[in-house]
């Protein structure tokens, strides 16, 4: 691939390794994080998180002209006998456990919504099949909260599908025990007009497995915010992400991987395809290495690739470590033009100009799909990226 | 009987310092079956002349014609140009990371076939002609010339053209950096390309080397972006014993 020597204009790359006693991830947001949305003021777009977002296309969510109404959005859970699928309301305990709202919009849907969904799964069982997660919009405003917990040594994945049109704003809580196994597949594949915002907090037991893939390739604007912390030592996070950036979309993932505990591993890697006016992809990548988290071993990637002209990427990979008693840790960012020498390979194969661009674009996002380790995960993922290439490229 | 004929064929490149005439006027025709030795100094135009016949668009074609079987190949696109018979095996093949060998050969080899090859029949064939390259089956499920050693590229780009099968095949500088072995290896598989008549094969090459492996029934001197001299294979053995002085000194290529 075109690396990062190769970097279209209006794209912006940049990297930094601080060591800080304390945490810039933490005092460069507009306020600390809370429950209560009032502890937010409402975003006027020069603020560090909110800089690269277009506020006006957020439909209110932001400052709170937003209203729910009766039915945005229906959630339908399907999961193998076992599993405990409840509907709760705000003062269940496990609700909040695995993550605080971090900015206005979080917080907006942490103090907006009604009933909050929990899927739990008991501990040391161990899911054959896939718990599935169906969120369909149906064109209103809607604020929600998802909890999916798993008990210690279970293992799970998860698939969470987003469809329709909706303007969403959510927080998703994963809560895992000690040595759980958690794999969850989010696939945002809204209609064009969708607003998605939603922060995702992992909170990762002792010696427990999180594996996060976000897919996002529909909607207007959708803005995620995954973010993950330890509850005890020994715990891993891969949190793998691909999306597909088509024109005047806006797509932006925000990641925080927050090594608190010591001894624990995280792996992340996203990369994003973008093509036609206006598209927009946006990715911060935050890596938070404390003082008690000692023997971290931490890897992040960031890789776009820009298919046309007038698309525009700002990827902004920033690492932060407060003890030198670390395994590893890095980062790497790059985007890159189209490279038009594959093209020609292919096409002397005889392979016609769409179909080699597709392959080549498939091969990006396979490389990937690759990593994950789960077949049926990895199959039905490249079975998505074909149906979108097939559609658009 | 196919036939490739370029006419008068005159190519330039953009460069920082402006346009730069590469190909000054070159003329060959390639039969099937033929075997042409292209050989000349660095810097003469071999490879451009390769690229600009499979249609690379870094090259502008500024006049003169390309005709396969009168057919105009200038107006064709690449993949168009490949579908009519033409192959090139680059000197430098493309990586294409996350596309396995075995899905490239086998959407190549649809394209030209014009329909999908059955499966069954498909594997064994890919196999077979791994196995005559002495290519490790594992190459099969490794991505596009990633991580390829030089030899493993070249070998790759010879098991294309036997699968492939085309008409007219351009070879740029397939024996460059080759061991022995390897060099032999590749040399028999072009070998068994060319036994069948039903390829017409441009090999371009800068040393002689290759030549003890694949006879070739022309050989071209190729100097200053032009056929300076052309002959038979003993034209071959004059350049090895007498280098390419005579023809990139100023006014020698006439010789
Ligand atoms: N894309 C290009 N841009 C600028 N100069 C080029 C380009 N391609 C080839 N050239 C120049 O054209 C000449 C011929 O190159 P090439 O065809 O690669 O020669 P050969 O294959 O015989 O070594 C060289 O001087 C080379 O520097
Ligand atoms: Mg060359």
């Amino acid at each position: 691939m075109a690396e990062a020597q190769n970097i279209p204009a209006g794209s912006t790359t940049a990297g930094s390794i601080a060591v800080a006693a304390e945490s810039t991830v933490a005092t460069r947001m507009s306020a600390p994080p809370s429950f209560d949305v009032a502890d937010f003021p409402v975003p006027h777009g020069r603020e560090e998180e909110w800089r690269f977002t277009p506020l006006d296309r957020l439909r209110g969510l932001h400052d709170g002209t937003a209203v729910a109404t009766g039915e945005g959005v229906r959630v339908e859970v399907t999961a193998p006998d076992g599993v405990t699928v409840e509907t709760v309301g705000r003062d269940d305990a496990r609700i909040g456990r695995a993550g605080t709202p971090a900015d206005r919009v979080a917080a907006q849907a942490y103090t907006s919504f009604e009933k909050a969904s929990v899927v739990s799964v008991p501990k040391e069982a161990v899911l054959t099949e896939p718990i599935r997660i169906a969120v369909h919009g149906i064109g209103g405003v809607a604020y929600g909260h998802q909890v999916i917990e798993l008990g210690a040594y279970a293992e799970a994945v998860v698939v969470i599908d987003h469809t329709g049109d909706a303007v969403l704003a959510a927080n998703v809580d994963y809560l895992l025990g000690d040595g759980a196994k958690l794999t969850v597949v989010s696939v945002q594949d809204w209609d064009d007009k969708a607003v998605h915002v939603a922060q995702h907090n992992a909170l990762v037991g002792r010696d427990a497995t999180f594996k996060s893939i976000v897919v996002t390739f529909g909607g207007d604007l959708v803005r995620l915010h995954p973010r993950v912390t330890y509850a005890g030592p020994g715990g891993d996070a891969e949190l793998f992400g691909l999306y597909f950036t088509d024109k005047g979309q806006h797509q932006e993932h925000r990641l925080l991987v927050d090594h608190n505990a010591p001894n624990c591993k995280s792996n992340v890697a996203y990369k994003g395809a973008l093509q036609g006016q206006d598209a927009h992809a946006v990715w911060i990548g935050d890596v938070l290495i404390q003082a008690a988290a000692e023997g971290t071993d931490s890897y992040e990637l960031n890789r776009n690739l820009v298919l046309t002209d007038g698309a525009r990427v700002d990827s902004v990979p920033n690492l932060e470590i407060e003890t030198g008693e670390i395994a590893g840790a890095g980062h790497a960012s790059a985007t890159g033009r189209f490279d038009d020498s594959q093209l020609f390979y292919l096409q002397s194969r005889g392979i016609p100009a769409d179909e080699a661009r597709r392959l080549v674009v498939r091969g990006f996002f396979a490389e990937l799909v690759q990593q994950i380790g789960l077949p049926d995960v990895e199959e039905r993922l490249l079975a998505k990226i074909d149906a979108e290439l097939e559609a658009s490229v | 009987m196919a036939t490739l004929e370029i006419r008068d064929l005159h190519v330039s490149v953009e460069t920082e310092n402006g346009t730069k005439e590469i190909l000054k006027g070159v003329d060959l025709t390639v039969k099937q079956g033929e075997t042409h030795a292209i050989m000349g100094p660095n810097g003469s135009g071999k490879s451009t002349l390769a690229y600009s016949v499979a249609g690379h668009p870094k090259y502008t074609v500024t006049s003169g014609t390309v005709t396969l079987d009168g057919e105009d190949v200038l107006a064709m696109t690449v993949d168009e140009r490949a579908r009519a018979g033409m192959f090139l095996a680059m000197q430098y093949p493309v990586e294409v990371p996350g596309v396995s060998v075995s899905n490239f050969l086998r959407t190549s080899a649809t394209a030209i076939r014009g329909e999908a090859p059955k499966l069954r029949t498909w594997v064994k064939e890919v196999r077979t002609a791994m196995e005559t390259l002495q290519m490790d089956p594992a190459f099969a499920e490794r991505n596009v010339n990633e991580g390829f050693s030089g030899g493993e590229k070249k070998r790759h780009e010879i098991l294309q053209m036997e699968l492939l099968k085309p008409k007219i095949a351009i070879l740029d500088e397939t024996d460059s950096g080759l061991d022995v072995d390897a060099l032999r290896q590749v040399s028999e598989g072009v070998n068994r390309v060319r036994e069948t008549g039903e390829v017409g094969t441009l090999l371009i090459t800068h040393y002689t080397r290759i030549l003890r492996y694949i006879t070739p029934d022309f050989v071209h001197v190729f100097a200053n972006g032009r056929i300076a001299e052309s002959g038979g294979p003993e034209l071959a053995d004059k350049l090895e014993t007498e280098g390419y002085e005579a023809y990139t000194t100023k006014g020698g290529a006439s010789a």
